[in-house]
């Protein structure tokens, strides 16, 4: 491979990060508004919010794309540039499944501690901000870690829609040099790579945040591992 | 938004095509997911390093690569080592090869999830070891891990319109065809997109069902 073909391969390399790191907030950021919303006290709220995860999470990210691509802009009169209507049919489709996860954990949370919260008088928002969150967002990062690398896999769809990503630059070194083998095993090495980065990252962010609530993994007792919550640590 | 209900009409013929092409790569891509990760898991149990680092490293590898691009590497590099397949056969195997390293986490916990006892009998009744596979530890482990599975089919189904990136003419294939055909993007795209929450909802439910049942 030519220094100019690799030259478009971390072109590729960069639309990919960019897209990720935006869809993962855009992601993060429905799955925390979206999951919180579905402990709330009010039937119609929750119901928007179930109704919401069941639409975005039952229909396929790359029937999504396709969707804000073609259908929005003569429905609505405006397109988005590319980067950005990647980012909302990913952030949209990805954040319904991490709603999943926020609910899961929030309920995961002893009762006790809420029943403490209300006792003690906290607005509900004081309870999910300093009483739920604190000790429920630990629990989420090992799923979302998993889902952050299902979200890098999905990047790739949007080569599809000929935006120029990893898995599109790979395309067009494959028409260029007439080679395939090489450059998609390249290609499949590289998102390896950054997949790998992103566990290893989320698992550093678990310990940190696990430790922030007194519950460090000790690494002397790793022989012997004691249940969460039952008192012996 | 303009919407046209006689485009909704000359795209259903096209629809059904599409579906039917679906649902084949849905339950041939799950049989093969089934059968290659349970290969899977019992290769990881082999008690030598040698057998349990290359399929764990090349499982590993697989999860955390897109099935896009693993799409692409098998549909134009098998044709230049002499294997050629259609399509829908390549798509239909990559899908099944990709799912495959999902479900073998799947029954590795269920394999775990049998109770030591179940061992020790197998081992006091003197059975060989292809006799506590087969009649003992699977029948059980696999009884537990089927509504597992049956996410990963729900998955799989949403992960079926990738193969149109090879040309294979499922749902989305169909409906980029006659979108493109007659300038109506906005019908088609909705119609597939409400046929996918619709058929994904339905099995969730059918998969709760069968899960209450197992579960009893």
């Amino acid at each position: 491979m030519t220094s100019g073909l690799w030259e478009l391969v971390l072109k590729g390399v960069w639309v990919t990060i960019q897209l990720l790191v935006l869809s993962a907030l855009l992601g993060a950021a429905v799955s925390f508004v979206v999951g919180i919303a579905r402990t709330h006290r009010l039937k119609f709220v929750r119901f928007l919010a179930g109704f919401y995860t069941e639409v975005f999470r039952g229909t396929s990210a790359l029937v999504m794309i396709f969707w804000v691509f073609f259908v929005l802009p003569p429905a609505f009169g405006w397109q988005l540039v590319p980067l950005w209507a990647g980012t909302l049919a990913l952030g949209l489709t990805y954040g319904a499944y991490g709603s999943e996860i926020v609910r899961g954990a929030l309920a995961a949370v002893d009762p006790a501690q809420r029943e403490g919260g209300i006792a003690l008088s906290f607005t509900p928002w004081q309870r999910m901000r300093l009483i739920l969150l604190p000790q429920a967002v630990p629990e989420m990062i090992p799923p979302f870690s998993n889902l952050l690398v299902e979200l890098l896999k999905g990047t790739a769809l949007v080569s599809i829609m000929g935006m120029g990503d990893l898995a599109f630059s790979g395309n067009l070194v494959r028409l260029a040099l007439q080679e395939s083998a090489e450059i998609y095993t390249y290609i499949l090495l590289i998102y390896f790579v950054i997949a790998f980065a992103l566990t290893r990252m989320m698992r550093g962010l678990e310990k940190r945040l696990k430790a922030g609530v007194g519950k460090a993994p000790k690494k002397e007792t790793a022989a012997v591992r004691v249940p969460e919550g039952s008192g012996v640590s | 938004m303009k919407w046209d209900w006689s485009a909704v009409s000359d795209f259903m013929p096209y629809f059904w095509d599409g579906l039917l092409v679906t649902l084949q790569i849905l339950v041939l891509g799950s049989l093969i997911s089934f059968a290659l990760g349970l290969v899977w898991a019992l290769l990881m149990r082999v008690p030598t390093r040698w057998v349990t680092w290359p399929v764990g490293v090349v499982t590993e590898f697989v999860r955390n690569t897109p099935l896009l691009v693993q799409l692409f590497f098998l549909f134009y590099v098998l044709p230049e080592w002499g294997i050629t397949a259609s399509a829908l056969t390549t798509g239909v195997f990559a899908i099944g090869l990709h799912y495959s390293t999902y479900t073998m986490q799947v029954y590795r916990a269920g394999i775990e999830a049998v109770p030591v006892g179940q061992w020790e009998a197998a081992t006091a009744l003197n059975l060989p070891m292809r006799r506590t596979w087969t009649v003992v530890i699977l029948p059980q482990a696999v009884r537990r891990v089927v509504p597992a599975l049956g996410n990963y089919v729900i998955s799989m189904l949403k992960d079926t319109p990738l193969l149109m990136a090879i040309t294979v003419l499922e749902m989305l294939g169909e409906a980029r065809l006659f979108a493109q055909q007659n300038f109506q993007f906005t019908e088609p795209l909705t119609v597939i997109g409400v046929a996918f929450i619709v058929i994904s909802y339905l099995a969730s439910l059918a998969l709760r069902a069968l899960e209450r049942r197992l579960v009893h």
